[in-house]
C-alpha cells in the first residue's frame, strides 16, 4: 500500500530531451508569448543557448512520472478519484531547449485527514552533467480506502 | 471597489503575440500591483493544451466522462490555470527565465462551456515584498485568479528575480 512507499526515492528516469518546438508549442498553448519562448534569435540575444521553457513546461514530464507511479496496481492509490491539490517549481536554472534531463521522483510525505489521503511527491530535475535544473513538487489527493 | 481595468486576452494562441508591460522594474516595491489580464478558456484551450503537455485525462475534454464522475462539466487542466496566472509574472518582468520560483493551490475546479466564449479567468498580482539576493533583487509576488468572482487558485506565489 501507499504508506510503505513513503521515504522511498525512485531510479532516475530516463533521459528526457526538451525539444524547441515542444517548448513552442507549449509557450503557445498557454499563451506566454515571451520571444525568449518561441523566437530562437531572441533567445540567443537574450543569452541563451536555445528557446527558453515557459515555468509550468516542467508539468509535460515530471506528472507522466508520477501517474505511471500511482498508477501501478501495486503502490494502491486510487487515481481515478485523485484531484492535484497542489503544484510549485523551484528553477535553479533555467530549462532551455536542448536540456537532456533525468527526473528523479521522492515520496516524501502521506498524511490522511478526513477520509482522504494527501500524498507529496518531489521531482528532482537534473541536467546531463548532473547539475541540479529545477524541483517540482506535486500535493495529490484522494479517497482513503477501497483501493482496487 | 472598482474593478481592475483587465486586458482582454486569449488563452492559447495560434502565433505568438507577446504581451509585455512597460513597468521600470528598477522601482519596484511592495504594494505595487501587476497589470489585471481576463484570459477566455476554451475546450479549443483545452485540447490545444493536452495536446502541448501530454495530460489526456477526459474530464479536460470529455463532458460524458467528466459529468460521469461528478463534475459539473468539462474542467480546465488545473496546471493550465497555474500557468495562465504566470502569464501575469512573465509579462510584467519581460523574461521567463527570472521566474525562480511559481507556486499554488488548486481550490476549484474551472468549469468550460461548451461555447465560442468559454469561460473568463480574472488574473490580478500585488508585490509582496522585495528584497536583496545575491547580486540583484528578488520580488514576491501574490497571485489571484477567479472565475464569477469565486477564486480558483489559492496561495499561488511567485518569486521574481529582478534586473539588477
Amino acid at each position: 500500500m501507499i504508506a510503505d512507499h513513503v521515504g522511498r526515492t525512485l531510479p532516475p528516469s530516463p533521459p528526457y530531451l526538451v525539444g524547441r518546438e515542444k517548448v513552442r508549442e507549449f509557450a503557445l498553448a498557454v499563451g506566454v508569448g515571451a520571444s525568449v519562448c518561441t523566437d530562437l534569435d531572441a533567445a540567443r540575444a537574450a543569452g541563451h543557448p536555445d528557446l527558453v521553457a515557459p515555468p509550468t513546461f516542467a508539468a509535460t514530464f515530471t506528472l507522466p512520472l508520477m501517474e505511471a507511479f500511482l498508477r501501478d496496481p501495486a503502490v494502491g492509490w486510487d487515481y481515478g478519484r485523485m484531484v492535484h491539490g497542489e503544484q510549485s517549481f523551484t528553477a535553479h536554472r533555467p530549462l532551455r531547449a536542448g536540456d537532456e534531463v533525468v527526473t528523479t521522483l521522492h515520496v516524501d510525505d502521506l498524511r490522511t485527514r478526513a477520509g482522504s489521503l494527501f500524498l507529496t511527491l518531489r521531482c528532482e530535475v537534473a541536467d546531463a552533467a548532473g547539475d541540479p535544473v529545477l524541483t517540482a513538487v506535486s500535493l495529490m489527493v484522494t479517497t482513503a480506502g477501497e483501493v482496487a | 471597489m472598482t474593478e481592475p481595468a483587465f486586458v482582454e486576452a486569449p488563452s492559447g494562441t495560434a502565433a505568438a503575440t507577446e504581451v509585455r508591460t512597460s513597468v521600470d522594474l528598477s522601482a519596484v516595491a511592495a504594494g505595487d500591483t501587476l497589470p489585471p489580464l481576463r484570459v477566455h478558456v476554451t475546450r479549443a484551450d483545452l485540447v490545444r493544451y493536452a495536446g502541448a503537455s501530454g495530460d489526456l485525462n477526459p474530464i479536460h475534454w470529455s463532458e460524458r466522462f467528466a459529468v460521469g464522475v461528478g463534475l459539473p462539466n468539462v474542467i480546465a487542466h488545473g496546471m493550465l490555470t497555474m500557468a495562465l496566472a504566470g502569464r501575469l509574472v512573465t509579462a510584467w518582468v519581460r523574461d521567463p527565465a527570472a521566474v525562480i520560483g511559481y507556486a499554488t493551490r488548486f481550490t476549484r475546479p474551472v468549469v468550460v462551456p461548451d461555447d465560442d466564449e468559454g469561460v473568463a479567468v480574472e488574473l490580478t498580482g500585488v508585490v509582496k515584498d522585495v528584497v536583496a539576493e545575491g547580486d540583484g533583487r528578488v520580488a514576491t509576488v501574490a497571485l489571484s485568479a477567479a472565475v464569477d468572482g469565486k477564486t480558483v487558485l489559492g496561495r499561488t506565489v511567485a518569486r521574481v528575480r529582478l534586473p539588477a
